[in-house]
């Protein structure tokens, strides 16, 4: 048995065992730290299938970004699942064996697991992608070339889905300015009941617990408070644990520093401008966890945020258009230098990214802002 | 020939597991967890589908041979990005149910529906959410 295989099949083990145990759980704050569990697992599995850009997404998204996400979810929900019907288990357990079924049925046909001679190794866009692009591009990161140039068209349809989510999300959540002051004036009144619970349920469960108890403390002393003092007040929960405050404020710049690392060393290395938004966001959803939204308000405030949303699509389609004012096809790279296929290629490919990582950080920024704005003003 | 296809039953399994969770579960929240475990199958099918025995990362480098394929890391980096967000539209939706409705539970969110039907108070399709609020809490 190879390397590869007792890899694959021990990550692939535990990997089925948490997904097994998210489905049994109705405690919806332990199944997404399991979900994030789930994240980190098929990030190893990634590096161990060679693929590194995928790892290094999908560990921050799945373990950071989403999971952040999901617990501001369950803050302003129910955290606790009710007890499923027995018919519903067995329709839906009925429909899941089918399409198990249907797929071990279809998968004798795949070619099998990491063969060289498969149909995916000797198609002719293989040598394309991994010779040819070195004369083409001379990006040694092949999957920055194919993202950012041979399937250029493709992502920027996928950086306009994100786009379009991001605008979304705020318009779901966010509450016109006139529809606040009401609520403020309705939860002034109200304001007594609301201050005995600041959301403090965010970090780990270990956390969580700690968080409550002082959560509630404050809740009675601030308890009588109007609606505005309450992000403040959770502000000084979550920020009075000295670990999480020095752990925070030191890694930050490391974080924001490696963000522009993978941004930038993407054409050389495993990296590109979709990590490096995503790491860059969880960079300040991390400050603001520990600190408070208002803090991250004053560094990045919320106009800004919102203006920058747009900003990267509008970079990527304008490279488009200048390369056809430059007499090339849209996102014909090439014409960038005249002259220098190669290195208007590189600048290309720059700018690009930047305005995928722009747009993708603000995106996810705009998100948890929005999560975290609705609890702050419930 | 059965040799050759382990991961890919892996795989399935994950997926049947994450399509489970989707179906079985009321919970909206829940079937958004499960509806992210089969999107974490999705990809692992078409990652496997691009690796190669003795593979590299596809990062070119002197003295390197065999690399794995490109193009499935391609398309699944940008479709772990849109999952997020994508995902945090679902969420955003769940958390407008559950202010309407104070549940996320879908089959409490149909009863209410159908309890404010019942009195008739959701006659007009633009208001029928906010009605649908007022008739759940008069209702039962």
């Amino acid at each position: 048995m190879s390397l590869l295989v007792l890899m694959d099949v021990s990550l692939f083990t535990l990997l089925l065992a948490t997904a097994l145990a998210i489905t049994r759980l109705r405690a919806l704050y332990e199944a997404t730290m399991l979900t994030a569990l789930a994240g980190l697992l098929s990030a190893s599995l990634f590096v161990v299938l060679d693929a590194l850009d995928v790892a290094i997404t999908e560990a921050a998204v799945g373990t950071g970004i989403s999971t952040v996400l999901f617990i501001a979810a369950l803050r302003l929900t129910r955290s606790r699942e009710a007890v499923t019907p027995r018919r519903r288990l067995w329709s839906g357990g009925a429909v899941a064996v089918l399409l198990g079924a249907t797929l071990l049925y279809a998968a004798q046909d795949l070619p099998p697991f990491a063969e060289p001679d498969t149909p995916v190794q000797t198609n002719p866009v293989t040598q394309t992608y991994l010779h040819e692009s070195q004369e083409d591009i001379g990006v040694p990161n092949t999957v920055a070339a194919v993202l950012a140039s041979y399937r250029g068209y493709d992502t920027l349809g996928e950086l306009v889905v994100i786009f379009t989510a991001g605008v979304t999300v705020p318009l779901l959540l966010l509450r016109t300015r006139r529809r606040a002051e009401r609520d403020e004036a309705h939860a002034g009144e109200e304001g007594a009941e609301g201050g005995t619970e600041p959301g403090t349920e965010h970090g780990t469960e270990h956390g969580r617990e700690h968080s409550a108890e002082h959560g509630a403390e404050h809740g009675a002393e601030h308890g009588t408070e109007k609606g505005a003092e309450h992000r403040s007040a959770r502000a000084v929960v979550m920020s009075e644990y000295r670990v999480l405050r020095v752990a925070s404020k030191v890694l930050m710049p490391f974080i924001l520093l490696f963000a522009c690392y993978v941004l930038f060393h993407g054409d050389y290395g495993p990296g590109g401008g979709f990590q490096a938004g995503v790491i860059f966001a969880a960079g300040f959803v991390l400050y603001s966890l520990v600190f408070g939204i208002g803090e991250v308000e004053r560094v990045l405030p919320w106009p800004v945020m919102l203006g920058l949303v747009p900003v990267g699509v509008l970079l990527y389609a304008g490279l488009g258009v200048a390369n056809m004012a430059l007499g090339g096809a849209f996102l014909d790279y090439d014409t960038l230098v005249p002259g220098h296929p190669e290195e208007g290629q590189h600048y290309g490919i720059l700018i690009i990214e930047t305005g995928v990582g722009i747009t993708v950080a603000a995106v996810l920024i705009a998100v948890y802002y929005s999560f975290a704005n609705r609890g702050a003003r419930r | 020939m059965t040799g050759g296809h382990y991961i890919f039953w892996f795989v399935f399994v994950l997926m049947v597991i994450g399509l489970y969770a989707v179906i079985s579960h009321g919970n909206l929240v829940k079937k958004l967890i499960g509806l992210n475990l089969f999107q974490i199958g999705v990809f692992m099918f078409y990652i496997a589908l691009g690796k190669v025995e003795d593979g590299r990362a596809p990062i070119v480098e002197e003295g390197v041979e065999v690399y794995s394929h490109p193009l499935p890391h391609v398309l699944i980096l940008t479709a772990i990005v849109v999952g997020v967000a994508t995902t945090s539209l679902g969420l955003a939706l769940a958390i407008r149910i559950y202010e309407a409705y104070g549940t996320i539970e879908e089959d409490e969110v149909i009863e209410r529906d159908k309890a404010a039907e019942q009195d008739g108070t959701a006659e007009l399709n633009g208001t029928a959410e906010r009605d649908g609020v007022r008739g759940g809490e008069a209702g039962p």
